[in-house]
């Protein structure tokens, strides 16, 4: 399931609305961390506990048709390990999409896999963080959804 | 115990739980995301890993316990408290996890079980200690006073 900590459906991108950040990871206590250091940095935040479940929230799951609706996500940031769908191949679905390819999708993992993280460049990922994620990542995220958006 | 003492006794017990490897920076970095629109978010993600840990040690344990050990899955189980330990910043259960790793990668069975033994120990450590801290910070915001953060980077 995905949870939303705000009920406001996004309308066009204004200047000072708070961008909206899917984060996916099969661990609850990565997901409480991520959404909390998100929300601290002034984003909105939805979460997802893994690949299947963000697909069917970005409407690109099998089945789904692309939808016309006001769904607005300025950043994805995915864990590369989940069971069932990886991070990578999350990511590839996302840029697969024409609706959602534009969106920077952002991995993290707790291995520092130089093979993974080329991997997941290559892919199109934005960037690729280490975990445990800290105040300064969240920093350096906001900065990049505003620079992106600008 | 006056509000000021009981804050001094919580920058002491912190200080002390950092020295001596139960925690690290990652912790930190928790108590640094709690503030007073989210005062219970350091209790809420450390109560979310003693239900994780207690879920994984004893899966661990019957893995262990099978005649044919899937060491796959044990290394999946480790992988997983491995990855929330270090996300509240449980040093040492980290660093038996990572020790852990590599026997099940050997397919060792002596080294897993030594391994979860002292997993299963410095999680009831770093449990027993983190329980303290919290009621600690709880008493002093009962009495009104506030947790000291910055007292902690002296």
């Amino acid at each position: 399931m995905a949870s939303s900590s705000s009920s406001l459906p996004s309308m066009e991108f204004d200047f000072d609305e708070k961008p909206h950040v899917l984060a996916v990871d099969d661990s609850l206590i990565d997901r409480k961390v991520i959404e909390r250091l998100l929300i601290n940095s002034t984003c909105r935040v939805t979460t997802a506990e893994n690949g299947k479940r963000a697909l069917e929230y970005l409407g690109l799951a099998d089945g789904q048709h692309p939808s016309h609706s006001d769904l607005k996500v300025n950043m994805i940031i995915t864990d590369y390990s989940m069971p069932g769908m990886t991070g990578y191949e999350l990511l590839k679905r996302i840029k697969e999409s024409p609706t959602m390819k534009e969106i920077p999708v952002v991995v993290v993992s707790s291995e520092n896999i130089p093979t993974r993280i080329n991997q997941c460049m290559e892919g199109g990922a934005q960037e690729f963080l280490l975990k445990p994620l800290q105040l300064s990542d969240a920093t350096k995220l906001r900065c990049h959804i505003k620079k992106l958006n600008n | 115990m006056e509000v000021v003492q009981m804050q001094r006794a919580w920058v002491e017990y912190t200080k002390s739980l950092f020295r001596e490897g139960f925690l690290d920076a990652q912790f930190q970095q928790l108590q640094l995301l709690q503030d007073e629109s989210n005062p219970d978010f350091v209790a809420e993600v450390v109560s979310l890993f003693f239900e994780d840990s207690e879920r994984l040690l004893s899966d661990l344990t019957f893995a262990l316990e099978q005649q044919s050990v899937d060491f796959k899955k044990v290394d999946a189980h480790v992988h997983q408290l491995k990855g929330s330990s270090s996300s509240i910043g449980a040093q040492r259960v980290k660093n038996d996890c990572i020790a852990f790793r590599s026997f099940c990668e050997e397919q060792n069975i002596e080294g897993c079980q030594r391994c979860l033994q002292q997993v299963k120990q410095d999680y009831c450590l770093v449990k027993s200690k983190l329980e303290a801290l919290i009621r600690l910070e709880q008493q002093i915001v009962a009495a009104g006073g506030s947790i000291p953060m910055e007292e902690l980077s002296c």
